[in-house]
């Protein structure tokens, strides 16, 4: 098996005096989209936020493309080619939409064709262009914040829950626009509960307990097997719809 | 019935709808509507040509103070950092331009305004220069190691200003020093019965100079828009790839330039300094920056404007008043707003 784009190994992490993560190990390989499940409070989002750099790492290591990055600040993390969007998502309410995505292209002035191509895939976007993102609803800040993870070309997207509190419509957005972020080869490691879309996007799925990796493996398998769904997420996919 | 609804509105009708509309305004324009509020109504007890020369007054008292705050609101708004010791920039930039002034006596003693700005622009220059090397010296010295903590940073930088005004006056010694205008700028114009003094016209022009400059950087550049991004979360700004520190420390660095570039402009409109006119000033700036809402720029020019205009009025009208008429607005200000006039920090 070729290296992962990203290998992390017996990951410990802090949030201020709290031990969040205690050893986790995860592997996601290079373009495809790895799905992280697990409950509320199992560590999912503080595995993004450590990997970004957001969280104090206290043992371990995080390689990206074989460089250890566990240590390094989170502007660095960024400007290897990782992008993060954040549960809360983490839009400029007083910037303006076109504001918002001028400050997340670092690498100069927006490209006018892969401007078009986030048009294409979020085209409320480029209706409100000109209007604070604070006045945007719910679902068009999701699309902002992924629309900025994505202006420019980034080897890894660390997604937490795009669809949360989404309306229907959205959520199949949100999923014909991460289909065509994989079929460009950018690597995505998402958090999600929505086990349908994760089910419709995932290659690979890890999921995690009490600061732990408890199962890794490929996306098809779990989905095919709904006594490993019980025993992992407490529910099958069967029993949920 | 149709008769009935053509008919003309009645008075009630008509000032109710009047009501609503200052009502809105009053909310989605706050800034505007307090300054409306503040220079309009002493139209009602004083007559128009003293209320003219009391608002120009009043307005360069104003724009001065937001040359000296803006660089706090900014620093206050993008790290949450209190320097207390701002208002010692504020003594440095008057005793330097203070001592260019004297030292370029020659030009500034001329009668031609030409001569003259080749004694205070010399004068603002050095200022910019030195302080913004202190503040930098400032920031990474005494303020790095206390990011996280207000009362650290209080302590630590209320000593910091202590020491810059010993040592201003170990140069300049402790007995108060005379600040000369410059010849064309010390007298005033005459138009009609109204005097205006011709150094508060000089400080109305600049003061409005920053504030259109520091709006095109804020509103039109990429830093300006790092900058309000930052106010609102430093965190996400550092995921998108941008070091925050170092932005902190450019604002810092120009927040403290400009608090001395004021300084000099403030120390020839009071004429008598001493090494505590920043201290005194503080005051004012504080409750500028307070009134307008932390880090807003905006907030803090029409803050700066209202407390200068408050201050020149109640100081006519009620001359005992006149002392504590901007701490009065900002109590008002703060029951109407408690966050200020444009609050931009998400409590």
């Amino acid at each position: 098996m070729a290296e992962p784009l990203l290998n992390i190994q017996n990951l410990h992490s802090n949030i201020g005096q709290y031990h969040i993560l205690h050893g986790v190990d995860l592997q996601v390989p290079r373009g495809g989209l790895t799905v992280l499940l697990g409950r509320n409070g199992a560590g999912k989002s503080t595995t993004l936020r450590t990997i970004m750099g957001l969280c104090q790492v206290t043992g371990g290591s995080i390689a990206f493309k074989g460089e250890e990055i566990g240590r390094l600040r989170t502007p660095l993390i960024a400007r290897k080619g990782i992008a993060f969007v954040p549960e809360h998502m983490g839009v400029f309410s007083l910037l303006s939409v076109r504001e918002n995505m001028e400050l997340a292209a670092i690498g100069g002035p927006m490209e006018q064709q892969r401007l078009e191509w986030i048009f294409e895939l979020f085209p409320a976007l480029k209706k409100f262009w000109h209007r604070p993102a604070g006045t945007l609803s719910g679902g068009q800040k999701q699309m902002l914040a992924v629309a900025r993870a994505i202006i420019e070309p980034r080897e890894l997207l660390l997604i937490d829950e795009p669809t949360k509190g989404l309306a229907p419509a959205i959520v199949n957005h949100m999923r014909d626009a991460f289909r065509q972020l994989k079929d460009a080869q950018t690597t995505i490691l998402l958090v999600e509960q929505n086990f349908n879309f994760a089910k419709s996007l995932g290659d690979t799925v890890a999921v995690m307990d009490n600061g732990r990796i408890v199962h890794a493996g490929s996306m098809a398998a779990l989905a095919a097997d709904p006594a490993l769904q019980t025993r992992l997420l407490g529910l099958s996919l069967d029993q949920h719809q | 019935m149709t008769a009935q609804n053509n008919s003309p509105p009645t008075l009630k009708q008509v000032g109710a709808h009047s009501l609503q509309r200052i009502a809105r305004f009053r909310m989605e324009y706050p800034h505007y509507f307090l300054l409306l509020l503040i220079g309009l109504v002493p139209l009602l007890f004083i007559n128009f040509n003293i209320w003219l020369m009391l608002t120009i007054s009043g307005a360069a008292m104003g724009l001065l103070i937001f040359i000296m705050a803006s660089g706090m609101t900014l620093t206050f708004g993008l790290m949450g950092v209190l320097n207390l010791g701002h208002g010692a920039f504020i003594s440095l930039g008057a005793y330097l331009g203070a001592a260019v002034l004297a030292f370029l006596g020659g030009a500034a003693a001329a009668p031609s305004i030409a001569a003259n700005l080749g004694a205070i622009v010399p004068a603002l220059l050095l200022a910019l220069g030195v302080a913004g090397v202190l503040g930098l010296v400032f920031e990474r010295v005494i303020i790095r190691p206390v990011y996280d903590s207000h009362l650290k940073q209080i302590l630590v930088t209320v000593g910091g200003a202590i020491i810059i005004e010993q040592l201003i006056q170990v140069v300049w010694g402790a007995s108060p020093i005379p600040v000369t205008r410059p010849q064309a700028l010390a007298g005033a114009v005459v138009i009609g019965d109204m005097v205006i003094e011709r150094y508060r016209l000089l400080a109305v022009v600049i003061g409005l100079g920053i504030y259109w400059a520091m709006i095109q950087v804020i509103n039109r550049t990429k830093v300006g828009i790092l900058i309000r991004a930052g106010v609102e979360s430093t965190e996400m700004v550092e995921v998108h790839g941008y070091r925050i520190k170092l932005l902190f420390m450019a604002v810092f660095v120009v927040g403290s330039a400009l608090a001395a570039f004021g300084g000099v402009l403030w120390g020839m409109y009071q004429e008598l300094i001493t090494a505590n006119v920043g201290e005194q000033i503080l005051v004012l700036v504080v409750v500028v920056i307070i009134i307008g809402g932390l880090g807003s720029v905006t907030g803090c020019f029409f803050a700066a404007i209202s407390v200068g205009l408050v201050n020149l009025y109640v100081g006519y009208l009620v001359p005992p008043l006149g002392g504590v008429a901007a701490v009065g607005l900002l109590v008002a200000v703060l029951m109407w707003r408690p966050q200020g006039l444009i609050p931009v920090i998400q409590v």
